[in-house]
C-alpha cells in the first residue's frame, strides 16, 4: 500500500440552500478544493461521491456540473457515515496504486426532512407504543446507559452542546455561530431526556470535498500534504441487547484500535478531534470510546477544560460550570474536541459530514483554521458513525 | 380474477414478537433460541446473527415480568405520534431484552429509575383502514 496525501479541500457554509440543486452544491465544494491546491478537473482520475438521500447516480449529476470527463463514479451511502466512506474508498484507490489523483465529495439536501422521518401507516407502527426508534431516543438512552454506569448527570451531556456552540463562533461555515451557555441549553426544550432542543444536531443542506493524491506526487501541487495516517471502517459486532439497543461504542472502540494500530499513534499523541456529537450525549461516550480519557470519566474530562479550544474552559462560562468539575482530575489527552462546532453547530448535512471533517482537520494542520486554530495541531482524528452501523475513523498526520 | 373477498377484520399483534392468546391477559413475548449455539432472540428468526447458522430455532415464551434497563422520556417524535412518553429498553430473564413504553407512571424523570420492576400488559392500540385491530404490549411498574 502507498502513503495517500490530501492535498485539497472544500467546504461549502451548511444551512438551508432551498433555492439550488444538490449536484450544485457538490460541484461547487468539488471546484473549489480543485483550485485549493491548482488540480484541473482533466487530472482527477475517480470520483467517489457520498450522498444518502439522492445516492443513486449523485456523482454523475456533480459531475454534469463540474465536467463530464467520463471517469469512473462511484456513488455511497453508508448512513450518517456515507462522506467518510466515500473518503475512504477515495483513500484505497490512491493506497492500491490504481489511481494517482481522486476526488471524494460529500453532499446532501435535507430541507426540511428531519431525521424522524415518516415512519410508514400510523395504525402498524410500534413507534411510541412499542417503545421508540427514532434517532433522538436511540442516543437519548445511549446516555442514560453511561448514567446508569456511572452516575454522569444531564448537565454534563449539556456542556458538550456549550462547547461546540462555543467554538462554532468562529467557524464562519458553520449553520449556526451563537454561543448557549449551560442554562440556556438545560432549558430549552426537552426532545428526548436528557437531551434538549440544543443537545440535538440541526437538518441542513451542504457539501464537502477532498483532493487525494500520491504522497510521492502531492509535492508537486503543494507544499503542505496532510498524510492520511489511518483509515479505518467498522460495522457492529453482535452484542446481547442488538436490535433493541443500538450499541454506538463498541464498532467506535473496534475502529479506534485498528486506526491507532496503522497510524501508530495512540489518544494522546492527537492534537485534535473531530467526533460524532449528533446528540450532545453521544460526545461524552465516544470520548471514552476513543480513549481520550479513562471509562466513567468522560463527565469530568469535558468539565475539566480539556476537549475546549486552547484546553481551558473560557472565564465567562467558569462560575457554571466549577460544580461540575473535579479539580484532581488529570486528563489523558488533551485533543481539542470539534473545534469547528460539531454536528452540534456547524450542522449534519449526512452526506457532507464526513468529508467536512477532514477538511477542517487539514485546515488545523496546515496553521489556516483561522480564530479557531487549535495551536500547533499536529495529528487530528476524524470519527463519524452510522447507526444501524458503520463507523469510520480516519487519522491525518501533518 | 377472483372477487373481492369481503375479509373478516382481524385481531393482529403490532410487533412479531407478541403472541396473541384469546383473551387479553394470555398474551406472551416470544422469542427464538438457536439450536446450533444457544443464542436467544426475541421474535421469529431464520438466521443466527453470532453464529452464522440456519438454526433450526425453538420458539420459547419469555417472562412478562422484567427490570427497566435504560429508559428516555420522548417529547418529539413523528408526526400523529402523542407525546410525551416513556420509552425504556426493558431486561427479561431469560437474557435478552425489549423495547417498550413504560405506563402507569406520568413521563417526568423523577418518577423514573434504573432497575425499576416491570410487568407486561396488552390492549388493542389501533386499527387500519380494513378495520383490523392491532394489539401492542407495554409495561408497568410491577
Ligand atoms: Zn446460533
Amino acid at each position: 500500500m502507498r502513503e495517500v496525501a490530501v492535498i485539497g479541500v472544500s467546504m461549502i457554509k451548511f444551512g438551508r440552500y432551498p433555492d439550488r440543486s444538490v449536484q450544485e452544491l457538490g460541484a461547487q465544494a468539488g471546484l473549489e478544493a480543485l483550485k485549493d491546491c491548482g488540480v484541473e478537473m482533466k487530472a482527477v482520475e475517480a470520483l467517489y461521491s457520498g450522498n444518502l438521500y439522492q445516492t443513486s447516480g449523485s456523482g454523475q449529476r456533480i459531475l454534469q456540473q463540474m465536467g463530464q470527463t467520463g471517469i469512473p463514479v462511484v456513488n455511497v451511502a453508508n448512513a450518517c457515515a456515507t462522506g467518510s466512506t466515500a473518503f475512504r474508498e477515495a483513500y484505497f484507490a490512491i493506497a492500491s496504486g490504481a489511481y494517482d489523483m481522486v476526488l471524494a465529495i460529500g453532499s446532501e439536501q435535507m430541507g426540511k426532512q428531519g431525521l424522524l422521518g415518516s415512519g410508514g401507516d400510523p395504525a402498524t407502527s410500534p413507534e411510541g407504543r412499542v417503545g421508540s426508534y427514532i434517532m433522538p431516543s436511540v442516543f437519548g438512552m445511549a446516555g442514560m446507559e453511561h448514567s446508569r454506569a456511572y452516575g454522569t448527570q444531564q448537565e454534563h451531556f449539556a456542556l458538550a452542546s456549550v462547547k461546540n456552540h462555543f467554538h462554532s463562533t468562529q467557524n464562519p461555515l458553520a449553520q449556526y455561530q451563537k454561543e448557549s451557555p449551560l442554562d440556556e441549553v438545560l432549558n430549552s426544550r426537552t426532545i428526548a431526556y436528557p437531551n434538549t432542543l440544543l443537545m440535538c444536531c440541526p437538518t441542513g443542506d451542504g457539501a464537502a470535498a477532498a483532493v487525494l493524491c500520491s504522497m510521492d506526487k502531492a509535492r508537486q501541487y503543494t507544499t503542505q500534504p496532510i498524510k492520511v495516517a489511518a483509515s479505518v471502517l467498522t460495522s457492529d459486532p453482535y452484542t446481547d441487547r442488538d436490535l433493541t439497543l443500538p450499541d454506538i461504542s463498541t464498532l467506535t472502540r473496534n475502529a479506534a484500535k485498528i486506526a491507532y494500530e496503522q497510524a501508530g499513534l495512540g489518544p494522546e499523541d492527537l492534537s485534535q478531534v473531530e467526533l460524532h456529537d449528533c446528540f450532545a450525549t453521544a460526545e461524552l461516550l465516544h470520548y471514552e470510546n476513543l480513549g481520550l480519557c479513562a471509562d466513567g470519566e468522560a463527565g469530568k474530562h469535558v468539565a475539566s477544560g480539556a476537549p475546549w479550544i486552547n484546553n481551558r474552559i473560557p472565564t465567562k462560562y467558569e462560575e457554571d460550570i466549577a460544580p461540575l468539575q473535579d479539580k484532581t482530575y488529570q486528563p489523558r489527552s488533551k485533543a481539542v474536541v470539534n473545534a469547528s462546532g460539531g454536528l452540534l453547530s456547524k450542522g449534519h448535512p449526512l452526506g457532507a459530514t464526513g468529508v467536512a471533517n477532514i477538511a477542517e482537520i487539514v485546515w488545523h494542520l496546515r496553521g489556516q483554521a483561522g480564530n479557531r486554530q487549535v495551536e500547533g495541531s499536529k495529528v487530528g482524528l476524524a470519527h463519524v458513525i452510522g447507526l444501524a452501523s458503520a463507523c469510520t475513523i480516519n487519522i491525518l498526520q501533518k | 380474477m377472483a372477487e373481492a373477498a369481503t375479509a373478516t377484520p382481524e385481531t393482529r399483534p403490532l410487533v412479531p414478537h407478541l403472541k396473541l392468546g384469546e383473551t387479553r391477559d394470555q398474551d406472551y413475548l416470544a422469542g427464538s433460541r438457536c439450536q446450533n449455539c444457544g443464542t436467544l432472540y426475541v421474535g421469529p428468526r431464520q438466521f443466527c446473527a453470532k453464529c452464522s447458522s440456519q438454526g433450526p430455532f425453538a420458539t420459547e415464551r419469555l417472562s412478562s415480568n422484567g427490570e427497566v434497563y435504560v429508559w428516555s422520556i420522548i417529547h418529539q417524535s413523528r408526526p400523529g405520534i402523542p407525546t410525551p412518553y416513556i420509552a425504556a429498553v426493558v431486561d427479561l430473564p431469560e437474557g435478552v431484552a425489549v423495547n417498550a413504553n413504560i405506563l402507569g407512571v406520568e413521563p417526568k424523570p423523577e418518577n423514573m429509575h434504573f432497575g425499576m420492576k416491570v410487568k407486561m400488559e396488552t390492549e388493542k392500540v389501533s386499527e387500519d383502514r380494513e378495520g383490523n385491530s392491532y394489539i401492542a404490549y407495554h409495561f408497568v411498574p410491577a
